[in-house]
């Protein structure tokens, strides 16, 4: 009976998409959520590896009653055999075929065995990664982006040293100064570029949010606790040390955002958590020619792209956090089932998620408008300071490609220095190089999703398809 | 408290792994990344062009910056790779081919 139900591919098993698959799943369609993971949760949600053994991951982590119910939801479709969990499936394209679409895939950590899943609808639902913009020193090991510190302690219970700086700008710096401290980690400072008093000053969105409020609430009692020092209005300006970080310069901004002189001190580190906000994963999106919104996917009402039978929900199409991301997947999942199911959907059967996309949509608006980095960053970049981390380009070989060689583009500078051209595709240097070039920030065309091995392309279409399970025993 | 710890955390026992040669003790479960950082060790990868030292920098698969040699196998990205006991892990120096 499953067989005859309509089908979906999900590809991305964070909230948006464990959201997604439970109300497609309930409401007629037969899902395969396609993850990379060896479980599910995405990087919001995700779990030590289970031969740790971890008897309260909860302390780790925030909403967990919302895990708990997408998780048991998920299995409740995996035993009725109205839902599938491909683990450690790495999907790198998807390609649009008469009625339907293909997932491509490489299985597990090597990556080197394609799988393939097929499809009447896919939902994109493939989250986002952090932006760090460049500073003296931020090669340096022991340096490392807000968020990877904290997937390195929520999926494998470690940290990179003893005492940590977080630094830079947005929401995502306090679960992470606050989470490396329960886990024993001396937090030296948590440095904070933007002003959250402006926040506080934008009262309306913040009114419309009372759970936000008491969230920070909450963040600014365990800092106390843990007598983290918070330093707002300041920026790291160089990280220090020969083979590894031993230190970093702080220094406080002035209202327009430039280092004020004589400021700057120095704090003793091994590690430095950095962060400067969000973005989306929006590679597959391109592959398929859904159109793209600066950096973001472009998606209407019911989370649908411009491209039929493809929807997208979560931090692909804006970054807006987890509470968003499931809002999203809610509508379109249930979008989907009404679709793929014949009917047209009716949006009041999604009325309450829609309103709370509504009111966080406007809230993490409002965020960012706060949560900028500061607006002079690139003056503290010497010339030498490598800006892409794959191929070495430096600062001043992007200086010089854009007023030497009238580079005006991320493209161009991308041909004239190689930067954006390594193993990472641009990915981290992206945001610096439009920076310095002073063009807007755009998603950059990458045929594929991740590195493909020749031998699987050569295949691909051959392959043959994924085992997927009508029914877990 | 360390994250395991925080996390009540009841590993199976701990197998042996060896960096260059030299033993280090790794958890079932851990990827490459998370048993070097356990073992005090941040870098493990020089670059092609500087020979500048790396390691982890985005943890989560996306900026290549931790790749590693397991078991003669260049380029894995060390914080997606899980071990396994006796596993050979090498440090990388520039294309981890050799050239």
């Amino acid at each position: 009976m499953a067989a005859e139900r309509p089908h979906l591919a999900v590809i991305g098993a964070g909230p948006a998409g464990l959201a997604a698959t439970l109300a497609a799943a309930r409401h007629g369609v037969r899902v395969t959520l396609v993850d990379s993971a060896p479980e599910a949760g995405g990087q919001f949600y995700r779990q030590p590896a289970r031969e740790l053994g971890a008897r309260r991951p909860e302390a780790l982590h925030h909403e967990w009653r919302t895990w708990e119910r997408l998780r048991d939801g998920l299995r409740t479709h995996q035993r009725a055999g109205s839902a599938a969990h491909l683990t450690d499936h790495h999907v790198w394209l998807v390609e649009r075929r008469p009625g339907g679409f293909t997932v491509h895939a490489l299985l597990g950590p090597e990556q080197a065995e394609p799988a393939e899943v097929r499809a009447d609808a896919v939902l994109l639902a493939t989250g986002g990664y952090e932006k760090v913009l460049p500073f003296p020193g931020w090669t340096l090991p022991g340096v490392v982006t807000a968020g990877g510190a904290q997937a390195m302690l929520k999926g494998t219970l470690s940290v990179s040293g003893r005492t940590a700086v977080v630094a830079g700008t947005g929401p995502l710096l306090l679960p992470v100064a606050t989470g490396l401290a329960a886990a024993g980690v001396r937090v030296a400072a948590l440095v904070e570029s933007a002003d959250p008093r402006d926040f506080v000053r934008r009262s309306r969105a913040l009114s419309a949010q009372p759970a936000k409020l008491a969230e920070g609430a909450r963040y600014a009692a365990q800092l106390a606790r843990h007598r983290v020092r918070t330093l707002v209005h300041h920026t790291v300006v160089e990280a220090h040390g020969t083979d590894r970080l031993e230190a970093v310069t702080v220094a406080g901004l002035d209202r327009s955002g430039r280092v004020r002189p004589g400021t700057e001190r120095r704090i003793a580190c091994d590690t430095l958590a950095v962060g400067h906000g969000m973005l989306p994963h929006t590679d597959l999106a391109q592959g398929l020619g859904c159109r793209i919104d600066g950096v973001a996917v472009h998606v209407d009402d019911e989370q649908r792209t411009d491209v039929p039978g493809v929807w997208a929900a979560g931090e692909a199409t804006g970054i807006g956090g987890a509470a968003l991301s499931l809002a999203e997947g809610h509508i379109a999942g249930r979008s989907i089932a009404a679709r793929l199911t014949g009917g047209e959907p009716d949006p009041h059967d999604w009325a309450g998620a829609g309103r709370a996309r509504t009111a966080l949509r406007r809230f993490f608006a409002t965020l960012d408008e706060v949560y900028a980095p500061p607006a002079h960053w690139a003056e503290q970049l010497t010339d030498d300071t490598v800006v892409c981390r794959c191929e070495e380009v430096t600062g001043g070989a992007i200086r010089e490609a854009v007023t030497g060689l009238g580079a005006g583009d991320q493209r161009t500078v991308k041909l004239l220095t190689r930067a954006g051209m390594g193993w990472c595709q641009g990915r981290m240097c992206g945001s610096a190089v439009a920076g310095l070039v002073g063009c807007p920030e755009t998603a950059a065309r990458r045929p594929f999703a991740r590195p493909v091995p020749l031998g699987v392309l050569a295949r691909a279409g051959e392959a043959p398809e994924a085992e997927v399970p009508e029914a877990d025993v | 408290m360390n994250p395991l710890e925080l996390a009540q955390a009841r590993p199976a026992p701990a197998f042996t792994v060896t960096l260059d040669g030299r033993e280090i003790e790794a958890l079932p479960g851990q990827t490459v990344a998370a048993a070097l950082w356990t073992a005090g060790i941040t870098s493990w990868r020089s670059t092609r062009g500087e020979g500048r030292p790396r390691g982890v920098f985005c943890g989560i698969g996306v900026c290549y910056d931790c790749l590693v040699t397991v078991n003669d196998r260049p380029n894995q990205r060390a914080c997606l790779v899980p071990l396994k006991p006796g596993d050979a892990i090498r440090t990388q120096e520039g294309t981890g081919h050799g050239g």
